[in-house]
């Protein structure tokens, strides 16, 4: 049995990788291709028939095998569904990090799960507070609701787009500038950094078309995005190298944070680096480089 | 008596002058009785050298009871040779107590297992063995051990006399009235014949048989009528889907890609990795799929390739189509782009299997070779690999070319998963040693990289180049953390296979294995 | 727990087993076959019996066909296919219980 260490709530999410919590072959060690989260799914990766065998497997899954620093997420069945509750008993029994609320409408969404999620927390022992959340919204209704949802729990770590069920409802299909769910991404972006959360991409499904992989998530870094969901191994590279600060970054990140350091011990809140002017202000988003750099081996300090 | 990797042989094999290995090059400077075939003059001018029937040639040839035939496995999977002339001999003629010395032997030749069983076929030498033989054989259904050598091993064997060949039957894709053979130009094509050659110039006897007759001469020809007896034209020599895949394609099993990128960045990482460097992979998912890798990292640094061996597949022939290999020398084609540039493409050879791999003659192109990589089934601590028997203990695979080039080359990279599903390929010993540790530098799994700590300058190369790497133990603890711990097979005394190292000597030995009964314990 | 109904669960994919259990009256009657038999049989054979044991299930014929599952696949399809078996698959799993 394998003790998991508490959960970060803030920690490096560049990349989320699906895999069918009832593949025994798959789950056993999907973390070796260096992804940052794996999320096991219950939901539309296990059969309607399946559902009672997925969890038990699951269950073992989490006891037995070392995840290492990946980080494990359950994407649970809908809230529509009689699976989500029993979904989350075994989720919260097997320690998952976290819980992916598939199709989230509503803040209530969120507080009926974190309700559940607390009755299991004290049903199976486990630290109350410890399992966190994130919210898929993959409908209009849960991309007009997206800043209640994002603000709903202090559980909630971040919300992801989920463009399927999405473009259908928008009454598009996918372009390749990314027209087509802009605006979703954009107010979903503004509601998760309004909350202090963190926001991901929608899956690529053309696994043959790594060009418009690759557009997108250059797209996708240049929106803020903090990571994208991925369905294939072969993706993970890609997004870990565009996602990756560039060498000059690191340097000014580092100078930053120096400097906010050494002119915090001598009060002055207000300086310049390389002439330019820099206060506290700056000092998470140096951070964040540097510890990114770090994740990608571009940084071997020990500022973070 | 103990070996050099550890492996009890028993005394009573080591007659006749046989000795237990003992260690890498101990044959080297001793000197060797080539011997010579006895074989039939054909003086008379006749018109051809066609006959009726695989039955009326292995008349013409005397066939006898207690002989040994012998087979090349160019048709691999589809070859219907080997089980057309086993049927003549024993079904037809009603032969006893045949040998079977081939250069390999696998599911295509399962009906070979009931001649085993009946016990008409009481010997097999070859260099592997798959599929019903391989269970037979493992049961102790074989008269004799059957023995296994590598592909540099066997031509050494042959020229030496250990195997003394009666009757070689040539698979040929084409053949003239005469019998000069290629690989090409017929409707089971396989490129290269490189596997038949000391054969057909060893043995007693040469038969070719194909199913596509062409003018005479065929040339330039892999095989020369100077050496055949008779030539039999048939329906089918095999199934051509069987033969050479349409082409083999690179993996897209990113486990494998993950891999073979981690093969390209140690190779790149060791001074051998310069302009016309030598290599050599197989065709495994991961170890086809270096070629990639390998040749971003030429671009890169600007240098290309000087020549590859080994089996060839069609991406080595596309660099050597786009300038980036100068040469290609082939002793097996695996897909149809290789059997199609085989002597057509310019600086495409052909070569034969003593060319390729033999350790007692003084030109073996492995010897030549910086780089190969290679797959195993299992490989032990002490870096041995197992390419034979499964971790269940039954026969089920195949040295082939693995020792000779992992003792020829000067970097040999092993690359497998570290378990496939509950099979721990890194073990603490693998059942088999068809490759002993000394001859293997580098391990690539998909969780890690260890070095052979023999190889000291390999390390630093890897810690200069910043590629993490582990200790092979340790790969080991993870294997067998993720699916237990093997319970030790249990074995008969009876040996039902001698496996030699490429020199000769005996490497190991496989028993009879005692199968676990779960209704017994 | 009482075998009432024949049920099974896990699929012959590799690295998966399918298990099978059926009501019966003679205690445990396994009949395992596994691809790894000769390395890992006396230990599947022993996770199965345990498993069986811990959920309280004293007489059943069981079936086994082993594909080179994981030791923790081993245990969830037996313990899946016993739960069905009694119709009390779908909730209320006493994980961390007798699911262990």
């Amino acid at each position: 049995m394998i003790p998991r260490p508490k959960p970060e709530r803030f920690r490096l999410r560049r990349t989320m990788m699906f895999m069918n919590a009832q593949k025994p072959g798959l789950i056993k060690d999907a973390y070796i291709y260096g992804v940052d989260s794996i999320m096991l799914d219950l939901e539309d990766a296990v059969a309607e028939n399946q559902k009672d065998a997925a969890r038990f497997s699951l269950y073992h899954a989490l006891k037995t095998i070392d995840y290492g620093d990946t980080e494990v997420i359950v994407r649970i069945n809908g809230l529509d569904t009689p699976h989500w509750k029993e979904d989350v008993r075994v989720c919260v029994a097997g320690g998952a990090d976290g819980i992916r609320i598939a199709k989230c409408e509503s803040a209530q969404d969120v507080k009926d799960v974190e309700a559940a999620i607390e009755m299991a927390e004290e049903e199976f022992g486990v630290e109350k507070g410890r399992t966190l959340i994130m919210a898929a919204l993959e409908s209009p209704k849960g991309i007009m609701n997206a800043y209640e949802i994002c603000a709903a729990s202090d559980r909630m770590f971040g919300v992801a787009i989920s463009g399927g069920d999405l473009r259908k409802c928008l009454q598009t299909s996918p372009q390749p500038d990314g027209v087509d769910m802009l605006v979703a991404r954009g107010q979903m972006i503004l509601a998760a950094r309004a909350a202090g959360i963190q926001c991901f991409d929608t899956v690529f499904t053309n696994l043959d078309d790594m060009e418009g992989f690759e557009a997108e998530v250059r797209q996708n870094k240049a929106m803020g995005f903090d990571g994208k969901s991925l369905i294939n191994p072969k993706q993970i590279r890609l997004v870990h190298e565009i996602f990756a600060p560039t060498e000059k970054e690191i340097i000014q990140a580092e100078k930053i944070v120096n400097a906010v350091r050494e002119n915090a011990a001598k009060g002055l809140g207000v300086f310049t680096v390389d002439g330019k002017m820099i206060d506290i202000a700056f000092l998470p988003g140096a951070e964040r480089t540097l510890r990114l750099a770090k994740a990608c081996g571009m940084y071997k300090g020990d500022l973070v | 008596m103990k070996n050099a990797v550890g492996r009890d042989i028993p005394d009573e094999l080591l007659v006749k002058g046989r000795e237990v290995y003992q260690g890498k090059n101990y044959m080297d400077g001793k000197y060797i009785q080539k011997a010579a075939p006895k074989t039939r003059r054909c003086e008379n001018p006749a018109e051809s050298k066609i006959v009726e029937s695989i039955t009326d040639a292995l008349k013409l040839c005397g066939a006898r009871d207690g002989m040994t035939f012998s087979f090349h496995h160019h048709l691999r999977n589809g070859d219907f040779v080997v089980n057309q002339v086993m049927a003549a001999a024993i079904e037809e003629m009603g032969l006893r107590d045949i040998t079977i010395a081939a250069t390999s032997l696998g599911e295509a030749h399962d009906p070979v297992a009931g001649y085993i069983e009946e016990g008409w076929v009481t010997g097999i030498q070859t260099s592997g063995i798959r599929g019903k033989i391989g269970e037979v054989v493992s049961a102790g259904k074989l008269k004799t051990p059957a023995i296994v050598r590598s592909h540099g091993g066997r031509p050494r064997a042959i020229e030496g006399g250990e195997v003394h060949i009666d009757i070689a039957f040539v698979a040929a894709p084409t053949s003239d009235c005469v019998g000069n053979c290629r690989g090409i130009g017929g409707k089971s094509n396989c490129g290269s014949l490189g596997y038949a050659m000391t054969d057909a110039k060893y043995a007693d006897h040469v038969v070719v048989v194909t199913d596509c007759l062409v003018d005479f001469p065929n040339m330039p020809a892999s095989i020369e009528a100077i050496d055949v007896d008779a030539v039999v034209v048939v329906e089918s020599i095999g199934n051509p889907k069987k033969i050479a895949s349409a082409a083999a394609r690179i993996s897209q099993n990113p486990r494998d890609l993950m891999m073979a990128e981690n093969v390209a960045k140690v190779i790149a990482s060791t001074p051998y990795f310069k302009d016309g460097f030598s290599f050599q992979t197989g065709v495994g998912g991961p170890s086809l799929a270096a070629n990639l890798f390998l040749e971003r990292y030429m671009d890169e640094r600007g240098i290309k390739m000087g020549w590859s061996i080994g089996g060839i597949c069609g991406p080595m022939v596309e660099l050597l189509k786009k300038g980036k290999v100068g040469k290609i020398i082939d002793v097996q084609d695996f897909d149809l782009d290789a059997v199609n540039s085989i002597n057509q493409t310019p600086n495409h050879f052909e070569m034969s299997a003593s060319q390729y791999a033999n350790p007692a003659n003084k030109g073996a192109f492995v010897n030549k070779l910086d780089f190969v990589v290679l797959a195993a089934l299992e490989i032990d601590t002490g870096f041995n690999v197992n390419v034979l028997t499964g971790s269940d203990g039954v026969l089920r695979g195949a040295p082939g070319g693995h020792p000779d080039t992992a003792a020829g080359s000067k970097c040999c990279i092993i690359v497998t998963p570290l378990i496939r599903g509950r099979m721990a390929t890194v073990c603490e010993n693998v059942v088999t040693v068809t490759t002993p540790g000394d001859c293997v530098d580098v391990l690539v799994t998909d969780y890690g990289i260890a070095v052979n700590p023999l190889r000291p300058d390999l390390i630093r190369c890897l810690d200069e180049a910043g590629i993490p790497h582990v200790t092979i133990e340790s790969l080991k603890d993870k294997a067998y953390s993720l699916v237990g711990t093997p319970d030790d097979l249990q074995w008969e005394d009876k040996v039902v296979a001698i496996l030699e190292a490429r020199d000769g000597t005996i490497l190991d030995v496989v028993r009879k294995i005692k199968p676990y009964d779960p209704y017994q314990d | 727990m009482d075998i009432k109904n024949v049920a099974m669960a896990g699929t012959l994919e590799s690295s998966d087993v399918q298990v099978t259990v059926e009501p019966g009256d003679n205690g445990i009657e396994l009949t395992l076959t596994s691809s790894v038999m000769n390395q890992y049989g006396r230990q599947i054979k022993a996770t199965i019996l345990e498993t069986l044991e811990r959920l309280g299930v004293s007489s059943a014929r069981v079936t086994v066909v082993d594909k080179g599952a994981l030791e923790c696949t081993l245990k969830a399809r037996v313990e899946c296919a016993v739960f069905r078996s009694c119709g009390q698959s779908a909730e209320n799993i006493p994980w961390g219980g007798v699911i262990r």
